[in-house]
């Protein structure tokens, strides 16, 4: 399972709309002035004519795509995450979500990961605000290989859904024997003390974390969500009577996203606690990505660390 | 345009302005000002502009209409009862709970509306969506877009519009009903869009300014439109808010407020005077 290639998932975006285009030719992309960023750049260069550069103007770029889908294309919007989801988020709302209409958001730069251009640019609230809004389907692949089964998923099913992607180039955690499947989580690792439900990058570190926490002694179950919503909540209730603990990891706020989602299930479904790590109550900064990462706490590191915490309030 | 089509005309306008009074007394709210100032033009448009088929309302060959300005559904859905959409009987329950007439048009689950809006400023983007989709076909069906004066405050409708110009997207009409009044006053004492015309040239639209109460100026102005290639077209209409009742015409308190039923009755008789008086001629 373990691979040392770093590719960042908006790779696999830009190339799975390629791949895509040959076999829909209905099939058509938009994005916002930034489509070298987020790679449409590669469908605009293989298929010039069903590629429409909508300009520095989001929310016309999702009004243009809900109104391509009412007349039967099926349009895949990009733009930065922030821009994306926060910019045009009415225009989500009203235009795309609640006639149901067939638009894709394919949202790039999302996270801390950003770097350098810092908190303008740092969108943390993305899952947060797609969620809320009814019938939208939520996805946040955590490498490569994921993201490339999450573009097809996403552009094959019928209705509005929102993808999350991200700049940094991560290691690739999964092979092509990988399945991804909407509204499933998938579980990586056996464990019984607690299980960490990580999303995005988040995953890999997941990964790392239960490594270092099997040499403490603590039996670490790690799940990967890549559909925010609809949230898997099975084996979110399993994982919650199995273990009887539940810390959350993502690269977005601590407030509406992953693990919001997980503790509204748990409350509901198997009260355990929920421990949520993320990105506080707090705006990003600047800086390289990776040590971003480290600085707000998004690293297997801290990880650990917040599961060892964890621990002793399961064990009180 | 022959006198026997404009006077048909001007009695299903006449009707229509029925249905926005009885429907918004019916819900006890609603918009009728800006609903009665675009009848003359849903008239017009569902009777003589449009190619769509009530029996099959989906048709994708058909001409599409976005209501942009969606509050002013009731006149929408008056035309659309008019043409065989669905039955009058629907215009009673406008805006009751769990009926088929929201408050705003909602295209799933109302034959014959093709967008839902309601949030002003974003019916223009869809249009121009749906412009861009017959282009990519080579279809021939048009797209037309009605807008409110004061919605076009909204910053999305100028990247929308500057997109339709750059895309050359000249089976797109932008209609702008220019009725001078919106919620808090006139437009000039609010955020004066003016000069509206101007605006859309200078955004690389065809601009074609006439009066919105007459069907022959209609007429001329939508098939210079359909010439136009290479750009998309604005229709700037001066209108009379409330037009046709006349304790509602250019007064800016009937943009959101509904009449009662004793209003709403003495419109119906002023609008039913209108159409007996036409059919006498």
């Amino acid at each position: 399972m373990a691979d040392v290639i770093k590719k960042a998932t908006r790779e696999a975006f830009g190339e799975g709309l390629v791949a895509l285009g040959a076999e829909m030719p209905n099939l058509v992309v938009l994005d916002a002035d930034l489509a070298a960023a987020t790679k449409t750049g590669m469908f605009k260069k293989a298929y010039p004519d069903r590629f429409f550069d909508c300009g520095i103007a989001e929310q016309n770029m999702i009004g243009v795509a809900a109104g391509l889908a009412a007349a039967g294309k099926v349009p895949v919007a990009s733009s930065f995450a922030m821009f994306a989801s926060g910019r045009a988020y009415e225009q989500i709302r009203n235009s795309v979500g609640y006639p149901h209409l067939n638009v894709k958001i394919g949202a790039t730069h999302a996270g801390i990961s950003v770097g350098e251009d810092g908190a303008t640019h740092q969108c943390c609230e993305d899952l947060a605000l797609m969620r809320t809004i009814p019938g939208m389907t939520v996805l946040n692949p955590a490498d490569y290989v994921e993201a490339g089964q999450v573009v097809r998923a996403a552009v094959k099913m019928e209705g509005p859904v929102y993808m999350r992607f991200g700049r940094l180039a991560i290691p690739t955690i999964f092979d092509s024997t990988y399945r991804f499947e909407i509204g499933k989580g998938v579980q990586l690792t056996e464990g019984t003390d607690v299980t960490l439900i990580a999303t995005g990058l988040l995953v890999g570190e997941a990964i790392k974390a239960a490594e270092l926490l099997k040499n403490e002694g603590i039996s670490v179950r790690v799940i990967n969500m890549a559909t925010i919503k609809p949230l898997d909540k099975e084996i979110v209730a399993k994982a919650a009577a199995e273990t009887g603990l539940i810390v959350t990891a993502e690269e977005h706020s601590i407030i509406g996203g992953l693990g919001s989602a997980v503790a509204e299930a748990v409350c509901e479904s198997t009260p355990v606690p929920v421990v949520r790590v993320g990105v506080e109550d707090e705006y990003g900064k600047s800086g390289p990505a990776a040590e971003l990462l480290e600085v707000f706490g998004l690293c297997a590191a801290n990880l650990a660390a917040r599961v060892r915490d964890a621990m002793e309030i399961k064990r009180k | 345009m022959e006198d026997s089509l404009k006077k048909q005309l001007s009695i299903t306008a006449a009707r229509i302005r029925q249905y926005v009074i009885e429907g918004t007394c019916c819900a006890k709210s609603g918009h009728p000002g800006g609903s009665l100032s675009v009848a003359d033009l849903m008239a017009y448009l569902y009777f003589v502009e449009l190619h769509v088929d009530p029996q099959n309302p989906r048709w994708p060959d058909r001409d599409r209409l976005v209501l942009s300005k969606g509050h002013t559904a009731p006149a929408l859905y008056g035309a659309l009862v008019l043409k065989g959409f669905f039955s009058d009987e629907e215009i009673k329950t406008l805006r009751h709970t769990g009926a088929m007439l929201q408050g705003h048009p909602d295209m799933k689950g109302t034959p014959g509306v093709d967008m839902s809006t309601g949030s002003l400023g974003q019916g223009i983007s869809a249009a121009v969506g749906m412009a861009l989709a017959a282009k990519l076909d080579g279809a021939s069906w048009r797209t037309y877009a009605v807008m409110g004066d004061g919605e076009i405050e909204e910053g999305q409708v100028w990247e929308a519009a500057m997109f339709a110009s750059h895309k050359k997207l000249d089976n797109l009409c932008v209609i702008v009903d220019n009725n001078n009044l919106q919620i808090d006053g006139t437009l000039e004492e609010v955020n004066s869009p003016y000069p509206i015309p101007e605006k859309f040239a200078a955004f690389g639209f065809h601009v074609l300014e006439i009066d919105g109460s007459s069907f022959e100026q209609m007429e001329s102005a939508f098939r210079e439109a359909r010439e136009t290639k290479g750009r998309p077209t604005a229709i700037v209409m001066k209108t009379v808010k409330g037009k046709g009742v006349s304790f509602m015409e250019n007064q800016v308190g009937w943009h959101g407020s509904a009449p009662n039923r004793e209003q709403a009755d003495q419109a119906l008789a002023e609008l039913d005077a209108v159409i007996r008086q036409l059919q006498a001629e």
